[in-house]
């Protein structure tokens, strides 16, 4: 599904994110990126998203290449893999369910379906209630799950979350973790980047992948630190 | 109605504030460039009407026989510069010069004997106005043995084509200033827009949009808002003219053709800019 070969991701100011970073993410698969902040958590996900590309290595995501997919083709790879972020990056001029169809709206899929389709996710992420409701009508929490439906929307075959209960409460927290586990039950894959020990510890049984300074320090699969 | 119209259509809404603005930057740089036409266009028709005036004056000595003139005459319109040429008598110059010069009716009307030569009036084509076209058509009419004198102003013309020179250099040098700036008006305003927008383009880019896709809004919101631009920029300008045709001196109005080409220059302008800006933006980012 997603796998990392000897990836070193380097800028030019910063120097490197990422130090030859090697490990691999199997379909289905519940996956905790975790390290603290600045250990290249964020990169890494950028990296799997091909926002960014490494500097050496390869990074492979349901058979796309970074070294053989193009600028012009990442849009193809984006369809395939679903991303929600700490600050939810919602548009605020439209309503929750119009949200969630923008991301089939850029597919060109008929109205309708769109319609139909953003409410059942409203639904699946329990918002239906809300699903007119403006950005800025709703709550911290209910923003993440629009932006989880919105990332779930197109049927990825990964779910990628960048601290996705940075800005949230303790309810919230425990509310959106249970809505990824649920997603991951269904069958796929959540890789979820959080600095947030307490949420790593309380799931013994998942992958975990931890990050320091750039390096792999910690692979629950491959059961060895570097 | 497709994603690019609908979401084109939606920014005017959701934005109106920026969207005016936007407008208002390209009615006012298409101003400019519109009161430079309306000048220009103007200018334009003031010398077409000098450059009607000039002909062609062969003076025929006495005897000069109807016949011979005739002849001259037919030749003389072969010529691909001449429109019309008119054959003067003797008789027609004198009483021409009665109507045209009555102070010197006391002259005019005792003489004895007509001393006006009969002459040829040569008219020019429009677009054989210029100095070595006139020289050409006076050296063929002085060939003729009966033609006396061949008048046409040298001077007066040479100054009438300098002039025009010098006003298409201007014309052209100052429109392609003007619509330069404007053009850095608009891709500015559109920039701004873009700007307002770079949330919603991340966002496309990050659930998998086509940069072609995401582009098509904001070309089809450029060319709108240009178009909207064009228009306002035409009403101020008809304004302007109306208000110095009341206050100041007579003006012609711009053609349909060069209104109708303003306002698709602001479409133009505005589908350009927003194509530059949108496509540095999607490098950018």
């Amino acid at each position: 599904m997603i796998r990392f070969r000897d990836v070193t991701k380097e800028f030019p100011r910063r120097g490197a994110a990422l130090k030859d970073v090697s490990f691999h993410v199997p379909k289905g698969q519940f996956t905790f990126l975790t390290g603290h902040s600045g250990a290249g958590k964020t990169t890494a996900l950028r990296l799997v998203h091909m926002a960014d590309r490494p500097t050496h290595g390869e990074v492979l995501v349901s058979g796309f290449s970074s070294l053989r997919t193009s600028d012009r083709d990442v849009w193809k790879l984006r369809r395939r893999v679903g991303f929600v972020f700490q600050d939810f990056r919602l548009l605020p001029a439209r309503t929750a369910v119009e949200n969630v169809g923008f991301a089939l709206e850029v597919t060109g899929t008929p109205r309708k379906e769109i319609r139909e389709k953003a409410h059942r996710l409203l639904g699946q992420v329990g918002l239906s209630h809300q699903a007119g409701a403006l950005v800025h009508q709703l709550s911290g929490g209910e923003q993440q799950r629009v932006a989880i439906a919105r990332a779930l929307v197109a049927d990825p075959l990964v779910l990628l979350a960048d601290e996705p209960t940075g800005n949230l409460d303790e309810r919230a927290t425990r509310g959106i973790i249970d809505l990824f586990r649920e997603i991951n039950a269904m069958g796929m894959a959540v890789v979820l980047a959080t600095h947030d020990l307490e949420l790593v510890r309380a799931s013994p049984e998942t992958h975990v992948l931890e990050l320091d300074h750039g390096r792999l320090a910690f692979d629950s699969h491959a059961q060895e630190v570097a | 109605m497709s994603y690019a119209t609908r979401e084109a259509l939606s920014a005017f809404r959701r934005s109106p504030l920026l969207t005016g603005l936007s407008a208002s930057m390209i009615a006012l740089a298409l101003y400019v460039v519109g009161l430079f036409s309306l000048a220009t266009f103007n200018l334009q028709e003031a010398l077409e009407t000098l450059e009607e005036r000039v002909e062609i004056v062969a003076y025929v000595l006495d005897g000069t026989t109807p016949d011979e003139m005739e002849l001259a005459r037919s030749e003389l319109t072969a010529l691909s510069e001449v429109l019309a040429v008119r054959t003067v008598s003797k008789a027609r110059a004198l009483e021409k010069a009665r109507a045209d010069l009555p102070e010197f009716q006391d002259v005019l009307g005792d003489l004895e004997w007509n001393p006006l030569p009969a002459s040829l009036e040569i008219q020019l084509q429009p677009g054989s106005r210029t100095p070595r076209a006139i020289q050409r058509v006076a050296e063929a009419t002085e060939r003729y043995d009966f033609v006396e004198d061949v008048l046409y102003g040298r001077e007066w013309v040479d100054k009438l084509f300098t002039l025009r020179h010098i006003g298409a250099i201007t014309s052209i040098g100052l429109g392609a200033a003007f619509a330069a700036v404007a053009a850095l008006i608009i891709g500015t305003a559109v920039r701004i827009a873009i700007y307002a927008r770079r949330e919603e383009i991340h966002v496309m880019r990050l659930v998998g949009a086509r940069d072609g896709f995401i582009r098509q809004p904001f070309l089809l919101e450029g060319m709108l808002t240009g178009l909207v631009g064009g228009i306002l920029a035409t009403a101020i300008v008809f304004l302007t003219y109306l208000a110095i045709q009341s206050f100041l001196f007579d003006l012609e109005w711009l053609p349909r053709s060069w209104v109708a080409l303003g306002i698709g220059a602001g479409g133009l302008f505005g589908l350009l800019a927003s194509g530059f800006a949108i496509g540095r933006h999607l490098r950018e980012v």
